[in-house]
């Protein structure tokens, strides 16, 4: 909420300067947005009249202005469109200072001798309005302090008040606060009953009592609706950022803004027979004064008359029942309605307005009867016209109840870890308007002023006292608690030192948004039809991610367009696979996901500049693997349609398939514009930091034995099945075996591959002789050719 | 005697003029071998008169040992002499880059992200997750955040349907663990939360820690005493902070934690990290915990403002464009 800090001043007048003053509201938990003077700073600027306006002679679009300060007649050149004959401007005579430091002095235009200028808003930094000269109203005195004259020595304070203090959003209220911090009363203002001219009443009819607990209207006539408001109100009302329409609507927001009423005004000779306050048929059509037309719900509760709903309730007005130039006869409207029944309801119609802003968090039930009493002798005062009584409908049964709360002298310590005396406590509770009920060394027990409806239990109570007492006197202690620390399982890889073996190989760690363009995930993912968001930011994020692989791609297409050639990238993060409409089977599943491309090594002297290809990524997804002495996955060929066919893999732990990885497929590397080969991974994170704890075996004392073999194979015959078939037929004593040879090509059949193994045996408990070692190798060598007609290369 | 003398004197200027091993090995035959000189006057000795024998005996024994150490030195002086030749030979370029892989990096937020939950860590928090599309019940009915109330507005949700969300905050992860756990609760909830909003300071997706402790007697005080001991450890400094009443419907007192900040004109203000409060009566209750026999505080911050304070970035957005040129710079 914007106000003027002279208009709070009116009400509460602290000797604390403006900074003081925001500084004190913000740690009252009023935070201070913003503060900014009303106008620039300028000086010798006075209320001037144009007595007339001629063309200059040497220039089209200047005037020649004869300008009166009341006094004395100046000439003045001017370029504004609007110089006229008549109108009063803000005149800056020749010796003016605007802003800092720009002098206005003597001058020449084209000419002709000008003395002072007439100035713009914009040009006194009242507006960025420049659009010619800032007309006055008639009634400014010429010749008077244009500062004094627009009470210009003011500041617009902006605080950003939290959703449970709506007993701040009018002046009022922000200076029962001022008035509480600063131990200073308050100026009230005095309203009293409008003397009641006639006996004109309007019927109304509250027929939603639950929505609508209290309604007050009343019938004002011969007004006139062409009177000008008061500068006065008008400057109120722009420091406020509202614009000025004309006096009953100008009152009427005036009076929010004062007391937090939000009010309104119809024409009483638009009005059908009765104000009708009941909740909307559906599909109910209402065009509002702004012109929209509204399809009404049922659950929107209406101000209508007999023929038709006038109003959405406490939102905004209706188009044709509204005050307009021709009205003469108003009834003004001033009402309590339940924040419940308004919650939402602004916003579920794309509305926002400032009667609905304060309705939703809360007016004060007691305060319809003062806020129309106010705006009557205001109407009267600006617009005149003939007072009837006020029609009130009440349902005592559906208006607020103060509340009752207690707070316990052992809770508030509790709560502060600090003892305040009882008398103080006492204090800060009766400066903020709550009754004793009863004071007793144990406990407060108070009544909430019904401006205060937020506080309802002790807790909130604690609020005041602490805030009131000062969040900065309260101590800083550290809690004291039983050491109780929870083990951390050390089978389970922490996702730390995964992200340190992915930094050590040289990948940067990227974070992509969880949400995706349908049309990418469809393209990576086809066989998944994508979580999509009600209401995206915009459809290249409508969708939730099934797979990490597009985000991670366009990330690589940023930086390949960027001349980055060389890229290593992993992110770990949710994929979302499965429909909200059963949330509990949705797979969130984190997962770690990255890619490669480019040379295998930076670029440097030593003759690197191989470029990465399928085994790069899987060494690095096998030292993930290994990080833990978890179970080694094994592969199998994968079927993944952005990855290459006869280059990418399942990886396989226990027979489950936990990821994937390749390259990336050569039709989607054209398509996305890929200038290199990109590998990318896939795996199910858990899968990753899943490991066992290590469990020592006993090292043999003695020796090794190695013996190398080439074999030649099929070239169709993977590798890992020769493997396979040596590590069942090799015996006992077997270790490992090494490939550290593959060759196909000239010397070898065209269908045949050579594989080079080295095998290695070692007993734990003898030195093993040849002819133990040769059964197993003509074990082994019977097996390889039986199974895959595998021989030893001749 | 005299023969002796020379004899010793022609070996030592041998060895000195050596210039290798087999000249060595040579000079030693000539002088201690079976015929060398050396030797030779040993077998004179027969020829020595009786009271000079020992004597006699003694002197070229001691010259024998002369060459031979020397012989031994000269060994020594001419292998290091090779050695050095032979390095110097090898000398190579130490300013060259060397081989292998250069390390990558953490993404900023991450890092960031570690060392907030390293603190709390420390302090004996544990570290809860929990999944990012949520029911509306546990983003905000369980945090005293009823349908239609203003606080929502506060933050803009990204909706599947009525009734499901991405979550707006990491407080769900808190209900999540408050409905499975009894108190005495120490817990921070890292993670992925979403905001429909989007502009220069605004992403739609963003990252918070939350925190929760709940015990027997936790106070305000002791709310004040971890967030201003963690801002203290996270910046590496005594930071001023204020602790300003605030609103959140799951905390009651809530308070918004500032740290004073001085920008590179060396003007200072006061900026907003921090939102925390006493748990909402309301809330335990919700989850299943007494209020009345616990109290606790929570509290929440945003990752990527503390990475921007942290490391100087004065755009949000860069955190989610994956420029290669920005993440390297976080090592």
């Amino acid at each position: 909420m914007k106000f003027s800090e002279n208009w709070l001043r009116e009400w509460v007048n602290p000797a604390i300067g403006t900074d003081e003053l925001a500084s004190q509201i913000t740690m009252a938990g009023l935070e201070v947005d913003e503060i900014c003077a009303v106008a620039e700073e300028f000086s010798g600027v006075v209320v001037g009249q144009i007595l007339s306006a001629e063309k200059h002679p040497n220039a089209d679009k200047l005037k020649v202005c004869q300008v009166t300060d009341g006094t004395e007649n100046f000439q003045v050149v001017c370029g504004a469109p609007n110089a006229r004959e008549g109108i009063k401007i803000p005149f800056a005579k020749v010796g003016a200072v605007l802003g800092p430091d720009f002098k206005i002095k003597k001058a020449k235009l084209r000419q002709v001798e000008s003395f002072g200028m007439l100035c713009a808003a914009s040009e006194l930094g009242l507006s960025d309005d420049s659009d010619g000269l800032l007309e006055l109203a008639e009634s400014a005195p010429v010749g008077s302090d244009f500062r004094e004259y627009l009470d210009l020595n003011d500041t617009i304070i902006d605080v950003d008040l939290t959703p449970n203090r709506s007993d701040c959003l009018s002046i009022h209220g922000l200076a029962r606060e001022v008035g509480v911090l600063n131990q200073t009363d308050l100026t009230p203002i005095d309203v009293a009953p409008a003397a009641v001219d006639i006996q004109d009443t309007f019927a109304v009819d509250v027929q939603a009592a639950d929505a609508c607990p209290r309604y007050l209207g009343r019938v004002i006539k011969g007004v006139n609706v062409k009177a000008e408001s008061p500068l006065w109100l008008t400057e109120k009302l722009r420091r406020s950022g509202i614009r000025s329409i004309d006096p009953i609507v100008d009152i009427t927001n005036y009076v929010m803004l004062e007391l937090g009423q939000p009010m309104h005004a119809f024409d009483l000779d638009q009005l059908s027979e009765s104000i009708v306050v009941r909740m909307a048929g559906e599909g109910e059509q209402l065009t509002l004064l702004d012109g929209q037309e509204m399809s009404l719900r049922a659950d929107t509760l209406v101000i209508a008359d007999k023929a038709r709903p006038l109003a959405i309730a406490g939102i905004m007005g209706g188009e044709g029942s509204g005050v307009s130039l021709e009205t003469t006869n108003i009834f003004l409207e001033s009402a309590f309605f339940a924040p419940i029944s308004l919650a939402g309801k602004a916003r579920s119609y794309g509305l926002h307005t400032d009667s609905s802003h304060r309705f939703e968090r809360g007016v004060d039930a007691q305060l319809q009867n003062k806020a129309i009493e106010r705006a009557t002798a205001l109407i009267v005062e600006i617009a005149g016209g003939q007072v009837a009584p006020i029609t009130e409908q009440v349902s005592q049964d559906d208006l607020p109840k103060a509340n009752e709360v207690t707070l316990r002298r052992a809770k508030l310590d509790q709560y502060l870890a600090v003892s305040i005396d009882k008398e103080q406590v006492t204090d800060i509770l009766t400066r903020l308007d709550l009754d004793m009920v009863e004071v007793t060394d144990e406990q407060w027990v108070t009544r909430a002023p019904s401006h205060r409806f937020d506080i309802a239990i002790e807790a909130d109570l604690i609020e005041e006292v602490a805030r009131i007492y000062g969040y900065e006197n309260i101590p800083a202690n550290m809690p004291t608690a039983a050491v109780n620390f929870t083990p951390v399982a050390e089978a389970q890889t922490s996702i730390q030192s995964m992200r340190a073996t992915l930094v050590a190989q040289g990948y940067q760690e990227a974070i992509t948004y969880s949400f995706i363009d349908k049309e990418s995930s469809l393209q990576f993912v086809p066989d998944v039809e994508p979580v999509p968001l009600e209401n995206p930011i915009s459809a290249e994020m409508g969708v939730m991610r099934p797979s990490l692989i597009p985000g991670l791609m366009k990330a690589y297409l940023h930086n390949q367009n960027r001349q980055q050639s060389r890229v290593r990238l992993f992110e770990t993060g949710r994929r979302f696979i499965g429909s909200v409409d059963a949330l509990d089977e949705l797979d969130q599943q984190e997962r770690l996901a990255g890619l490669i491309a480019g040379s295998r090594e930076a670029e440097a002297w030593y003759h690197n500049s191989d470029k990465v290809d399928f085994y790069d990524v899987k060494s690095h997804i096998e030292a993930l693997f290994a990080l833990n002495d978890g179970d080694m996955p094994t592969y199998e060929r994968a079927d993944v349609v952005y990855l290459h066919p006869g280059r990418s893999a399942k990886v396989m732990i226990a027979g489950q398939e936990v990821g994937v990885f390749g390259e990336l497929h050569p039709q989607f590397a054209k398509t996305l514009g890929c200038n290199q080969g990109v590998y990318l991974f896939d795996i199910n994170l858990d899968a990753v930091l899943t490991g066992k704890l290590p469990v020592y075996k006993v090292i043999s004392k003695f020796p090794e034995v190695r013996r190398d073999f080439a074999l030649l194979a099929d070239r169709e015959t993977p590798v890992a099945s020769l493997q396979n078939i040596i590590e069942d037929h090799a015996g006992e004593a077997f270790k490992e075996v090494s490939v550290f040879d593959v060759y196909q090509g000239q010397g070898i059949d065209d269908t045949k591959k050579s594989v080079a193994l080295g095998l290695t045996w070692q007993h734990p408990s003898h030195t093993l002789s040849d002819e133990e070692i040769n059964k197993s190798v003509e074990q082994i060598l019977v097996a390889l050719e039986g199974q895959l007609g595998v021989v030893v290369r001749g | 005697m005299e023969n002796l003398k020379q004899i010793l004197t022609d070996a030592l200027a041998a060895v000195s003029a050596s210039d290798s091993e087999s000249a060595l090995d040579e000079i030693r035959v000539r002088y201690l071998g079976k015929k060398g000189a050396l030797t030779a006057l040993l077998k004179q000795l027969a020829n020595v008169s009786a009271e000079d024998r020992p004597k006699f005996g003694q002197l070229v024994n001691e010259a024998k040992g002369q060459v031979q150490v020397e012989i031994a030195k000269r060994k020594e002086d001419l292998a290091a002499q090779a050695l050095n030749a032979k390095l110097a030979t090898e000398t190579i370029d130490i300013t060259l880059s060397g081989k292998g892989q250069e390390v990558g990096g953490l993404h900023p937020v991450t890092r960031t992200q570690e060392r907030i939950e390293n603190f709390f860590r420390g302090i004996g928090f544990d570290v809860a997750a929990g999944p990012e599309i949520e029911d509306d019940y546990h983003n905000f009915e369980a945090l005293n955040i009823p349908e239609h109330h203003p606080a929502r507005a506060m933050q803009d949700t990204f909706y599947f349907n009525a009734n499901t969300v991405l979550r707006t905050h990491t407080s769900p992860v808190q209900v999540r663990t408050m409905e499975q756990t009894q108190p005495p609760i120490r817990i921070v909830c890292p993670g992925r939360v979403y905001r429909c909003d989007s502009d220069q300071t605004h992403t739609p997706m963003f990252h918070q820690v939350e925190g929760l402790l709940i015990d027997e007697n936790i106070s305000f005080a002791d709310l004040k005493g971890v967030l201003q001991q963690f801002l203290n450890v996270f910046f590496e400094d005594d930071v001023k902070t204020r602790f300003r009443p605030s609103y959140f419907p799951f905390t009651e007192p809530s308070i918004e934690v500032d740290i004073w900040r001085i920008n590179s004109k060396g003007e200072g203000s006061w900026l907003e990290v921090l939102g925390c409060g006493m748990v909402h009566p309301k809330v335990l209750e919700m989850s299943g915990i007494d209020p009345e026999k616990y109290t606790g505080f929570a509290f929440g911050m945003g990752v990527e403002r503390f990475a921007m304070l942290r490391y100087r970035v004065d755009d949000l957005r860069m955190f989610f464009e994956n420029d290669l040129r920005f993440l390297k710079q976080f090592k």
